[in-house]
């Protein structure tokens, strides 16, 4: 067994966790007890670097709940992380594609959420 | 073989009053009695889901209400694909010889059963429960993200993306069922509020109230025959994190399936019913199907093309853009405006030619595909 899980920003952690698996080399973003590749059981939870590049952005501005709407606008972004998986998250309003970005983590209706800025 | 032999198809707006089943119960009925049928000859129900009245067992809900007892029924769940989804299985069940008519309906009170906040937020469940929905996405959001990268990739700008509501607006116009009736202008839809940007309110299809079914047959029941050709799925991914790359949607793979099964090529196509719950699903669908080259769908919108008198015309009942969407039965509007135009019923929307017909269902965020051929036949 790979042991227990990395804590991530989905439980609360300022952290992001991937995993990889280590009879294919595939890796993946939400976590399962297999490899979806290949399945092989166990892939190993690795913290990432939360470096990354802008893959699609979305400004929301028009929110559904209370604890959202508090917040609007903000922006929506998929981020091709360096070690290989595509990731949701938060970021600046002016991030466009292709921007090389780095993650810090900010509360967002009551929760953690990773939020990337551009770096220099 | 099998025959869609009947349609049934009520407003969409607003029905104040009416429940999801009500709406199922008035389709319904349209659809029987166009294709000539009795209800005691109905013996397979496909039934769409409900988000204002969930329940385990629809299929059978709806037809205790009916007042039928099918030999076969149930529900099923595809997102937006899943009015195409149920024609390909009822499709597949009455050339296996399982059943002889199978009643295929959806309806939902969607507008006037529940907040629009309250369908904002159900429907934004279709993202990851971890690791998207905690971020505050939105439908219009997820489709957003798609929106900038595909601008991104072919050039595209958003007023190449208005030029789709300006369509199907203008066909609205000419439906009296249609929610919206007051034509649009690209102007407009730049001028509307922002909503998830690169989409804006007039980029979105509205929340609407409607019902819309068809029943499907193993021999025609009247004059007119309107055929399944083929048809076929594809299934890439659910959520918008695990999409693949534009260029490997599942369009493209559900469309290559279906011309093999149907043995038809696009340059067959006569009249087209594509998915267009957002102007960006319309463009992207439309150049994945291969109605446009990539990046030119707006520039044949421009041009005329996707118009009632066009070379290939497009929803002209509106669409889920401006007829409206009440779930399921939103793209199943599709089916029924296609069926007339078939079978020379369209009114003042008729086209001259509608000998052929491509359909294509899109469910989740570009997620669950279905592509269909139908044909004219005398």
């Amino acid at each position: 067994m790979s042991g227990e899980r990395v804590a991530d920003w989905t439980k609360g952690a300022p952290a992001i966790v991937y995993q990889s698996c280590g009879a294919c080399g595939g890796v993946q973003y939400f976590h399962r007890a297999f490899c979806a590749a290949c399945g092989a059981p166990d892939p190993r939870g690795q913290r990432a670097s939360g470096k990354g590049v802008v893959y699609a952005v979305s400004l929301v501005c028009r929110a559904a709940t209370p604890e959202t709407k508090a917040h609007v606008p903000y922006n929506i972004l998929l981020i091709d992380c360096t070690e290989g998986f595509r990731m949701m998250a938060h970021g600046e309003k002016d991030l466009a594609i292709g921007d090389e970005v780095a993650a810090r983590f900010e509360t967002f209706a009551g929760r953690l959420v990773p939020y990337f800025v551009r770096v220099a | 073989m099998s025959f869609i032999t009947g349609v049934g198809l009520t407003p969409y707006g607003r029905h104040d009053g009416s429940s999801s089943l009500d709406l199922m119960s008035r389709a319904a009925q349209a659809a029987i009695d166009d294709a000539g049928l009795k209800r005691a000859e109905i013996d397979g129900i496909l039934c769409g889901y409900s988000t204002v009245s969930p329940h385990i067992m629809l299929a059978t809900v709806f037809a205790e209400h009916f007042g039928v007892r099918p030999a076969y029924a149930h529900a099923v769940q595809v997102g937006g694909a899943t009015g195409l989804a149920m024609t390909m299985l009822a499709h597949q069940l009455v050339e296996a010889g399982v059943v002889r008519h199978v009643l295929v309906v959806a309806g939902e009170n969607r507008l006037t059963g529940q907040s629009r906040d309250a369908s904002i937020q159900a429907l934004a469940q279709v993202g990851h429960p971890d690791y998207e929905v905690p971020l505050g996405p939105t439908i219009p959001a997820y489709y957003g993200l798609v929106a900038s990268r595909y601008m991104h990739e072919y050039g595209v700008t958003e007023e190449d993306l208005a030029e789709f509501a300006v369509l199907m607006r203008a066909h609205a116009c000419t439906h009296p069922g249609a929610q919206f009736h007051e034509p649009i202008t690209v102007a407009d839809v730049m001028a509307s509020k922002p909503v998830a940007l690169p989409l804006k309110l007039l980029d979105c299809c509205p929340v609407s109230d409607g019902g819309a079914a068809f029943v499907v047959s193993r021999e025609r029941t009247g004059a007119a025959g309107v055929k399944v050709r083929g048809c076929a799925q594809a299934h890439t991914h659910q959520h918008v994190t695990a999409a693949p790359a534009l260029s490997e949607l599942g369009a493209e793979i559900a469309i290559a399936r279906a011309k093999e099964a149907s043995r038809l090529a696009i340059s067959d196509v006569r009249y087209a019913a594509v998915y267009d719950s957002f102007s960006v699903t319309l463009a992207m669908l439309l150049e994945d199907l291969g109605l446009a080259g990539r990046g030119e769908a707006a520039a044949r919108v421009r041009a005329g093309w996707f118009g009632r008198g066009g070379e290939m015309p497009l929803n002209t009942h509106g669409g889920l853009l401006s007829y409206g969407h009440c779930g399921v039965g939103g793209a199943m509007a599709h089916l029924v405006e296609t069926h007339l135009q078939m079978t020379g019923r369209a009114g003042n929307r008729q086209v001259r030619d509608a000998s052929i017909a491509l359909l294509h269902g899109d469910g989740g965020v570009l997620s669950s595909h279905v592509s269909m051929f139908l044909e004219q036949v005398r």
